[in-house]
């Protein structure tokens, strides 16, 4: 029973793989070597497709990314290099189509803030643990003297 | 006291944060920034929609401020600023030179007589050639174009009277003041 179950489940993980592995649109376009699939493949996985946000120019069925998608190999097997698609892509529709922002003023907040966040954070916690520290040694310094008063003010009802 | 203000320091943080996500939630995601602003029209050659004898260069639309309009008889938006594209066409107050986009020739002519011409001249980008060196990623656009040939302003979405009064109109005013200082001297 336990077994057929397995089995089932399976079934239905293996159908499902072989379905999304098929999802993507179909083009037809043969690329002059495997490399330049690779390579145009990996370019379009990484540029967003600007009428469907969210999607990249792969995953996109829109006639906007069907375009940008045949340019993308067009250029590649044209032999034309990585910053040359990218720079074609963002002079026509902006840094916005690139998932990973590029390192400039513009965007240094964003790849920058979080180290700063992380440093903030840090000294904040050095320096808090450093008073609770100090504060600690403190308590530890009563004089005997002191210790004598303060039992004599304790006890004091008592009496 | 100073101590006591640096407790205050995360909640002011806190605070800031906050505000600038809130404002986000009211952003338009769908509006981008055009990265042709600033820039010449591309370099185009293309067929007049209603003549494919005669062809239309970037060199064309030079000399006037004029609208460029991105449009599509499969564009339901296009349809709703039709009207409003007559009207500021009855006025008179710049060239719009429309540029059909992905769309069949038949169709878009037949569209024309049907419902009106509001365009100067009409541009056929079958292929959405021109479309793609402008950065157009749906119908309608509208590109705002000085008497250089150079890119001032994209909209992205229909032009109604509200977009036109508030934000072309002024535009429009301005770069035809500067063409005819330009053209003076």
């Amino acid at each position: 029973m336990m077994k057929s179950v397995f089995k089932l489940m399976g079934a239905i993980l293996l159908s499902l793989t072989v379905i999304s592995v098929y999802a993507t649109p179909v083009d037809i376009y043969e690329f002059k070597s495997a490399e330049n699939q690779k390579r145009a493949l990996e370019l379009a996985h990484s540029l967003r497709c600007p009428q469907c946000q969210n999607q990249n120019l792969i995953d996109s069925n829109s006639p906007v990314a069907k375009d940008l998608r045949l340019e993308v190999y067009q250029m590649v097997d044209a032999g034309k290099d990585y910053d040359e698609v990218i720079e074609f892509m963002t002079s026509r529709y902006g840094d916005f189509v690139l998932y990973k922002p590029r390192m400039e003023p513009k965007t240094y907040i964003l790849w920058l803030g979080p180290i700063g966040f992380l440093v903030i954070g840090l000294l904040i916690g050095f320096f808090f643990v450093r008073k609770q520290r100090i504060s600690q040694v403190e308590d530890q310094e009563i004089s005997v003297e002191e210790q004598k008063e303060l039992d004599r003010l304790l006890n004091r009802d008592e009496q | 006291m100073n101590k006591r203000l640096v407790l205050f320091i995360p909640l002011i943080l806190f605070l800031v944060m906050g505000a600038l996500l809130y404002k986000g939630l009211f952003m338009d995601p769908k509006i981008l920034d055009s990265a042709l602003e600033g820039k010449p029209v591309p370099a185009f050659q293309l067929e007049q929609l209603e003549d494919s004898g005669v062809i239309i260069t970037n060199e064309s639309l030079k000399g006037k401020v004029s609208l460029l309009n991105v449009w599509a008889t499969w564009c339901p938006s296009c349809k709703y600023e039709h009207p409003y594209l007559m009207r500021f066409a009855r006025q008179k107050i710049l060239p719009i030179y429309g540029i059909n986009y992905r769309d069949e020739r038949a169709l878009a002519i037949r569209e024309l007589n049907r419902q009106g011409d509001p365009y100067t001249k009409n541009i056929f980008d079958h292929d959405g050639r021109l479309g793609l060196d402008l950065g157009v990623y749906g119908a309608p656009e509208s590109f705002l174009v000085d008497h250089n040939g150079i890119i001032r302003f994209r909209y992205a979405g229909p032009i109604d009277q509200r977009v036109w009064n508030e934000t072309l109109l002024p535009m429009i005013k301005q770069l035809q003041a500067v063409a005819k200082q330009e053209g003076a001297s």
